[in-house]
């Protein structure tokens, strides 16, 4: 058996499966449908540091190999989540990371405080690629000086690993990257979703209550095997590939792309124990292939 | 699972009998399954079906599927031998008996007709007194009669009085001449909420079994909320049964 585990910015993961935020609630809705400990690491639903609603109804469209949403960051903020929420998950035997989110650098910072206190959450993912909020989000993501911006506050209040999700809807991924390299991000996981729309033609209306949504499923593969491709080139630090991977073929690609782990997300809501499929998939490509280890495939494709 | 008969109650609408080698699990009336459709490249998530009936004498589970769009027509394609991937059962369901003899009205219309079987023959085995009031356009559009006349009194309204009372369902007469203890309602939106004002304003506890747009069916996507006075919940699994004084529509 080929050895599957990785090692992403001082964290040990059993295997480069990582379930994506938004896609896998806390885990705990999934438990009775896979063996939550045989998950490289569960990335927990989007945290604010104040409750959120999120969007109106509705907020979801199917769409041709994909889905577009518009939840807009809905959760019960990071005191709530920090004494309701955590004593239930932080003896999950998998790495649980927060994925934070906010309006403001000080917002993001305060949030990834409140986190950082935490024990058993070993590192945070920062969310600067939300596209369906207002204020903040994709807001920061989409510049440099933004991207920087949150990572430099966020650097100063919380000392574990960051993980920056960058978005794809910028002009050089690859300078976002950069940017929030050189302000001491750990890692970076690229893509979020790509903003999209689509109409209900009957009504003459947007299917979103927002109009635009995130685009994710399948249908935007290519683009984030193209993005992770660009970002691993530019820096030294771990890429975290995800956008439509529903296969263990599909991982792979993104790990020959230069992802060095890569997150599942839409692909929960189709098969709940996807992220461990896709696992013993690679597994056993590797061994098909004589590898004797997964790094030996990441980043193959220069 | 392994479908076991498929028939069609009318050009719309098909049935599904499914069976299993394991015994299916508890299930409570109003729960739903969340059934992978296979062979339909438009159809990318699960499509929500709520549970018809449960035959545990030969352990089947019954779907009753409007074929609407792609995916329910691919399901209607289905043929005995075929196998469903389904994630289930999941949600909350509706409300266990409340006292012995209890009068309990089971309003649907359209698809909505399909977890009212399974609450009846429910609230029947459990020393309730359930009654069916089932509205449709026309007698054709009127699903499984007959199984639901073996369980309970049905009351009937068409729109174009081929069948039933001419009307809405909350234009029949029963409404006036029987007092319910309890109204449970499953069907159109505004079915729905003009029965939860009947209700509320005859002081007669409601629930209604929602049926928003979803992709996981677990609580994980938030994508399927509904507004209620606690906030923004999700229908997949703080629903789809909801009691109307939770809900924030204008009745």
């Amino acid at each position: 058996m080929a050895d599957i585990r990785v090692n992403i910015a001082g964290l040990d993961m059993k295997t480069p499966v990582m379930t994506a935020s938004g896609t896998f609630g806390y885990g705990l809705e999934f438990a009775d449908l896979v063996n939550l400990s045989d998950i490289g690491a569960i990335i927990v639903k989007g945290t604010t540091l104040l409750p959120r609603e999120g969007n109106d109804y509705p907020r979801m469209a199917e769409t041709p190999s994909g889905m577009l949403n518009c939840v807009g960051l809905q959760n019960k903020g990071a005191e709530y989540f920090c004494q309701h929420i955590y004593p239930q998950i932080k003896d999950l035997q998998t790495n649980v990371i927060v994925n934070v989110s906010g309006s403001s650098p000080d917002d993001y910072a305060e949030c990834a405080r409140l986190i950082g206190e935490l024990d058993k959450v070993p590192a945070i993912e920062l969310n600067i690629s939300c596209p369906n909020v207002r204020q903040g989000g994709m807001a920061f993501g989409v510049t440099t000086d933004g991207a920087a911006s949150v990572v430099r506050a966020v650097r100063a209040a919380y000392s574990k690993p960051i993980i920056v999700k960058l978005s794809p809807n910028v002009t050089n991924i690859a300078d976002i990257a950069l940017a929030v390299e050189a302000e001491g991000a750990d890692a970076v996981s690229c893509i979020n979703t790509l903003m999209g729309m689509a109409i209900d033609i009957e009504r003459r209306r947007p299917k979103l209550s927002i109009s635009t949504g995130g685009l994710s499923g399948p249908a935007i593969k290519p683009v984030a095997v193209r993005c992770v491709w660009q970002v691993a080139k530019a820096v030294k630090i771990p890429v975290v590939g995800l956008g439509g991977i529903m296969t263990a073929a599909d991982a792979i690609e993104f790990l020959m792309a230069g992802a060095s782990a890569i997150e599942i997300g839409t692909a929960n809501f189709i098969d709940p124990a996807v992220s461990v499929h896709v696992a013993e998939g690679i597994s056993e490509w590797l061994d098909r292939h004589g590898c004797k280890s997964v790094q030996e495939i990441i980043g193959q494709v220069q | 699972m392994t479908v076991s008969e498929v028939s069609f109650p009318n050009n719309r609408y098909v049935l599904l009998k499914l069976t299993d080698s394991q015994p299916l699990p508890d299930i409570r009336p109003g729960q739903f399954v969340e059934v992978l459709v296979q062979g339909s490249p438009s159809t990318f998530l699960r499509r929500p079906i709520s549970i018809n009936y449960v035959d545990r004498e030969n352990n089947q589970l019954w779907l009753l599927v409007a074929m609407v769009g792609e995916g329910t027509k691919t399901l209607g394609q289905l043929s005995a031998g075929d196998k469903l991937n389904l994630v289930f059962p999941l949600g909350n369901g509706f409300s266990p008996v409340q006292q012995t003899g209890e009068e309990v009205l089971l309003v649907g219309g359209g698809v909505g007709v399909a977890p009212l079987l399974e609450y009846g023959k429910y609230l029947k085995a459990e020393g309730a007194r359930p009654s069916f009031l089932l509205g449709a356009r026309t007698k054709n559009d009127l699903l499984l009669l007959d199984l639901f006349r073996s369980i309970a009194d049905v009351y009937i309204t068409t729109e174009d009085a081929s069948l039933g009372e001419k009307g809405f369902v909350t234009h029949h007469s029963i409404l006036s001449e029987k007092r319910f203890d309890r109204i449970a309602v499953c069907g159109p939106k505004p079915m729905m909420v003009n029965v939860a004002k009947y209700a509320k304003q005859n002081d007669i506890p409601c629930e209604v079994s929602l049926e928003n747009m979803m992709a996981c069916g677990l609580g994980a996507c938030l994508c399927c909320v509904e507004k209620t006075v606690r906030g923004n919940v999700c229908v997949c699994t703080e629903g789809p049964v909801f009691n109307i004084n939770d809900l924030t529509w204008q009745i």
